[in-house]
């Protein structure tokens, strides 16, 4: 009985994990068709890769306990948390030596 | 028990799954309309990253978990993809040779 009781934590809790990574995913995604900038948008795309896979991956590995399907998304949450920042950073860099300006709003410029 | 348990799992893998494949489509559909290359290749890059999680949930959701060898094989050649993209973008060509 404890341990069908400690089964359904791990069920709610992935589910808990999965769901909000999930939703994070849609918000990014949201983001990455509405923001007005290139920046703006880079920054929601760099939210679905770290909280939406990170958290997807994570539930994943709480529901299916310590086996080989663990370890191979262990090294695949890794491998993202190591790529997409460098991913992003090269993008960034890239666009602003190609001369990508950052939208301003003039009115606030000389402000700060 | 269990058995509603493991149908649990699989609807709620289901609605993830959907949700990133709406992800999808909207890095799709700014990969069109995009008004620089950078966007494209930030749509492509986040491309790559939700097939992978497609994938990953997919691995569990039909319970063959060798799948998930597909999604790291898939991982690796989307970042080596996007570095090459804008390696190609900063130089212009492949031989990287003449760096700015």
């Amino acid at each position: 009985m404890i341990v069908d009781l400690l089964g359904w934590i791990v069920l709610l809790v992935s589910i808990a994990l999965v769901c909000t990574g999930a939703f994070c995913s849609m918000v990014g995604g949201l983001g990455l068709v509405r923001l007005p900038d290139f920046y703006a948008r880079l920054h929601s795309g760099g939210i679905t890769d770290t909280a939406g896979a990170g958290l997807i991956l994570f539930g994943l590995m709480v529901y299916s306990g310590f086996n080989l399907a663990t370890l191979k998304l262990m090294v695949i949450l890794v491998f993202f948390l190591i790529t997409s920042p460098s991913a992003c950073h090269a993008l960034a860099r890239s666009a602003m030596d190609h001369g990508v300006k950052p939208e301003v709003d003039e009115a606030t410029v000389g402000e700060s | 028990m269990l058995e509603l348990r493991e149908m649990i799992w699989a609807g709620v893998l289901v609605g993830v799954a959907i949700s990133v494949l709406v992800t999808l489509s909207l890095a799709f559909f700014r990969a069109q309309m995009g008004p620089t290359v950078f966007d494209r290749i930030l749509a492509l890059n986040m491309f790559g990253t939700k097939t992978v999680l497609l994938i990953c949930v997919i691995a569990f959701w039909s319970g063959r978990t060798d799948f998930l060898d597909l999604a790291l094989l898939f991982s690796l050649m989307s970042f080596i993809g996007m570095v090459a993209v804008l390696r190609f973008t900063t130089v212009g060509n492949f031989k990287g040779d003449q760096l700015p």
